[in-house]
């Protein structure tokens, strides 16, 4: 089947199921409108959700998904109670500062999502991608060091490998 | 039964409001935008997902909750995009970082870039 064509399917169903979750579905009116809503929306932007064919290891790449997002919970929750932490102190110990930091991910879906788990974990806020080079800008709160290997690894190597297993 | 789910949920919105709160004094006491932007994704995320928690704890498994979990989605989804892009556009704008600051790649990577087409 053409990746474009069963993206748009895809598409097409996940938002007739959200919208049934999210109306009352015994009002046969409610699902017809959200058909014709899902049919547009598929038809518009549904070809960007599914990019490629021939994924391989479909059960062990949702398992390390579902390891990805317990970290990444876990991360978050780290981050906020070391925010407060900084907030309330009465110096507000903070070091700012922007670093480079390099990484192996090549995929878009990938970087991007590597770059909203890095602004939403301790200390660090993605400024800019280079996606030429794998490239981030990001600013830390606290500079670990000033060297771009070390840096990478404080601040990449938690999420890399796991985001590198369940997309590339 | 009921009563422990309206004390789980009412526990969870006022930990969210909580860190919401420290959000907001970040948001006073940093000292730069990138900072501030920092407290403002970090705490305001993570409150306002236990807000939504905890509404959707409240109201149980109908379209009511359904909606309260999807907007924890979509704040997961968007806020760190959006402090990106106001982060990237302050940098453009030569907004100074503040005085403590160690360090600036960006700003190095970028006037070597610019003299680099300069030269050629």
């Amino acid at each position: 089947m053409n990746v474009k064509i069963k993206s748009r399917l895809v598409v097409f169903v996940l938002s007739v199921l959200v919208w049934c979750a999210l109306v009352d579905v015994s009002h046969i009116q409610e699902v017809i409108v959200g058909i014709i809503v899902a049919i547009f929306v598929s038809l518009f932007a549904g070809r960007f959700l599914i990019q490629e064919k021939g994924v391989k290891n479909i059960p062990k790449r949702f398992i390390k998904a579902i390891v990805y997002l317990f970290k990444f919970i876990w991360e978050m929750i780290k981050a906020n109670f070391h925010v407060a932490y900084i907030v309330i102190h009465p110096l507000c110990p903070i070091n700012p500062g922007i670093v480079k930091v390099r990484t192996d991910l090549k995929k878009d879906f990938s970087l991007t999502l590597l770059a909203n788990s890095i602004t939403l974990t301790p200390g660090t806020l993605t400024v800019d991608i280079n996606d030429e080079k794998s490239e981030l800008y990001i600013h830390c709160i606290t500079v670990p060091s000033t060297s771009v290997d070390e840096n990478s690894k404080a601040i990449v190597g938690k999420f890399e490998g796991l985001l590198k297993e369940v997309f590339e | 039964m009921s009563e422990i789910r309206e004390y789980i949920g009412i526990i969870l919105i006022v930990i969210g409001l909580g860190f919401d709160f420290l959000g907001v004094l970040g948001l006073v006491r940093l000292p730069d935008v990138y900072n501030r932007l920092q407290a403002a994704t970090k705490c305001v995320t993570f409150g306002s997902a236990g807000i939504l928690l905890g509404v959707f704890v409240l109201q149980g498994l109908n379209s009511f909750g359904f909606k309260a979990l999807l907007g924890i989605v979509f704040i997961f989804l968007t806020s760190p995009v959006a402090a990106h892009a106001i982060s990237q556009a302050a940098h453009r704008a030569r907004i100074p970082l503040s005085k403590k600051t160690v360090i600036d790649q960006y700003e190095e990577d970028k006037e070597l870039k610019e003299g680099n087409n300069v030269s050629s």
